[in-house]
């Protein structure tokens, strides 16, 4: 299946990323020679980002055959497991990988649906699957500093989530400030994309359409429209996670669920 | 007639039973102290008054209904708490004192601000930041934003443990006060017998989860309750 000319190049990448990776295990040494050992966990994150990135790039290879719909299978599969990483920054909460689910496949999906529709994002696989990924992974991102922001506040807060239930406050009043505070952390990321955009960072996907002989402006410009619907991804997903997941932190008779030492 | 009573109440967490079948009734305007050794369940059974937590087994009976029967928010509303640390919400006095009311939409005038306020000794309060309120104000701030509700019952849990003793005598003379010039039902929770003395005329003697002992204060200590 692979031409001769593919091949060439899967030895080109191979020995690109051996370099690559003899950088990493470079950078590995010398902190080990400051007593700090993240020698295990490098070399396996290593082997386990290159065999993922070359297993995505033979599924590439079988979908540019096929038909329009397998992006969306693509990306329906992507949210899922996004849904699943961020929910184990909130494994405490009961209903995590539910709410996770939920927000990320309507945040995300309907910025992505809406680009589509609207033409920015092309309905091709090679352009909806890598920039949907993008949207997908921030919003997980996002996510899952929303989630891990609101578990902690509430089990550092317990006392006074308790008193205001107590004066007959119903749970998501309770809750609503540090439901407002997880909101503006998880955006933290997201803002400093578009803040620094282009002075601190030039980011992958306006690399590669320069490399690929785009206009650089018109690079510059859609990495702009990347990162807003990234933002606009990231808010959706976390205002509606946020919203969920006070739910899921109180019993059905308003008591506390997500005491943490305080249990 | 038992504002407050408990029917076989009991609490497991985590497969250890922390209460086991308590049977205790609180009259009304009666002042009940519960008291025990560190680890009793004092303070659990009080958060099963107002269903802060939930019971394993039994129920709260409250005027006569079973608690499970009302809304939480409402029974919360009637059966007030002060927790053993104030726990006030950031902002100023009065603002905490307004937030009870404020969860069912009332507003509490500045005159009735100030007047449960003037109640709890702090009159002229109102804009102060509750970050420049000493440990003995914090609280007399808590007890004034729990009267706010207009409760029936007001369960408190050791107000005065985390209290020097100066402020501890101040704020324990203070609730005398006020329950008995509104007439209210009072459970307290305490770990200082002599406390309890003072300021309860019954007291329950819990031990391992286990109601062992109910009974006038004087006669479950064995010595006159002192004024």
């Amino acid at each position: 299946m692979l031409n001769g000319n593919l091949s060439n190049h899967l030895l080109l990448g191979l020995a690109q990323a051996g370099l690559a990776a003899v950088m990493v295990i470079a950078a590995m040494l010398l902190a080990r020679r400051r007593q700090i050992h993240v020698e295990r966990e490098t070399l396996i994150a290593l082997l386990r980002g290159l065999s993922q990135v070359i297993a995505v790039g033979f599924v590439f290879i079988v979908l540019l055959r096929g038909p329009r719909w397998t992006s969306g299978v693509i990306l329906a599969l992507m949210i899922v497991v996004a849904a699943a990483t961020s929910a184990r920054r909130a494994k405490s909460i009961p209903g995590a990988f539910q709410t996770s689910l939920c927000a990320i496949a309507v945040g995300a999906g309907l910025i992505i649906a809406i680009m589509v529709l609207s033409g920015v994002i092309e309905h091709t696989i090679t352009a909806l699957v890598p920039v949907g990924s993008m949207l997908i992974a921030a919003a997980m991102n996002s996510n899952a500093l929303a989630l891990d922001r609101f578990r902690a506040e509430v089990e550092s807060h317990v006392g006074e989530i308790e008193s205001a239930l107590a004066l007959g406050a119903s749970p998501p009043a309770a809750v609503a400030r540090f439901v407002q505070i997880s909101y503006r952390a998880s955006l933290i990321p997201p803002l400093n994309n578009l803040r620094t955009l282009g002075i601190v960072w030039i980011p992958g996907l306006m690399t590669g359409m320069l490399l690929s002989g785009s206009p650089p402006l018109y690079a510059a410009v859609y990495q702009f429209v990347v990162i807003a619907m990234m933002f606009a991804a990231s808010g959706l997903t976390c205002l509606i996670s946020t919203g969920l997941i006070r739910g899921h932190a109180f019993t059905a008779a308003q008591q506390l669920r997500l005491r943490g030492k305080a249990a | 007639m038992a504002i407050i009573r408990t029917e076989h109440l009991g609490r497991e967490v985590e497969g250890k039973r922390i209460l086991d079948d308590i049977n205790l009734e609180v009259s009304e305007g009666e002042v009940v102290a519960i008291v025990g050794p560190s680890g009793a369940g004092k303070s659990s059974l009080l958060r099963l008054l107002n269903r802060l937590d939930e019971p394993t087994t039994g129920t709260v009976y409250f005027a006569g209904q079973d608690y499970r029967t009302l809304a939480p928010a409402e029974l919360r509303r009637r059966v007030g708490m002060v927790m053993q640390t104030a726990f006030l919400f950031p902002g100023t006095v009065a603002e905490n004192v307004r937030f009870g009311p404020s969860q069912r939409d009332e507003l509490l005038s500045a005159q009735a601000v100030g007047s449960l306020l003037a109640q709890v000794g702090l009159e002229g309060f109102s804009t102060r930041e509750i970050h420049n309120l000493s440990g003995g104000e914090a609280q007399r701030v808590a007890l004034a934003r729990a009267l706010a509700n207009s409760p029936a019952v007001l369960l408190l849990d050791e107000p005065t443990s985390a209290l020097d003793e100066d402020s501890k005598l101040g704020i324990e003379n203070l609730i005398s006060a006020v329950v008995e010039s509104r007439r209210l039902t009072c459970v307290i929770v305490t770990h200082d017998l002599q406390q309890a003395g003072r300021m309860a005329a019954r007291v329950a003697l819990l031990s391992s989860g286990r109601l062992v002992r109910t009974g006038l204060t004087r006669e479950v200590f064995g010595a006159e309750r002192q004024p």
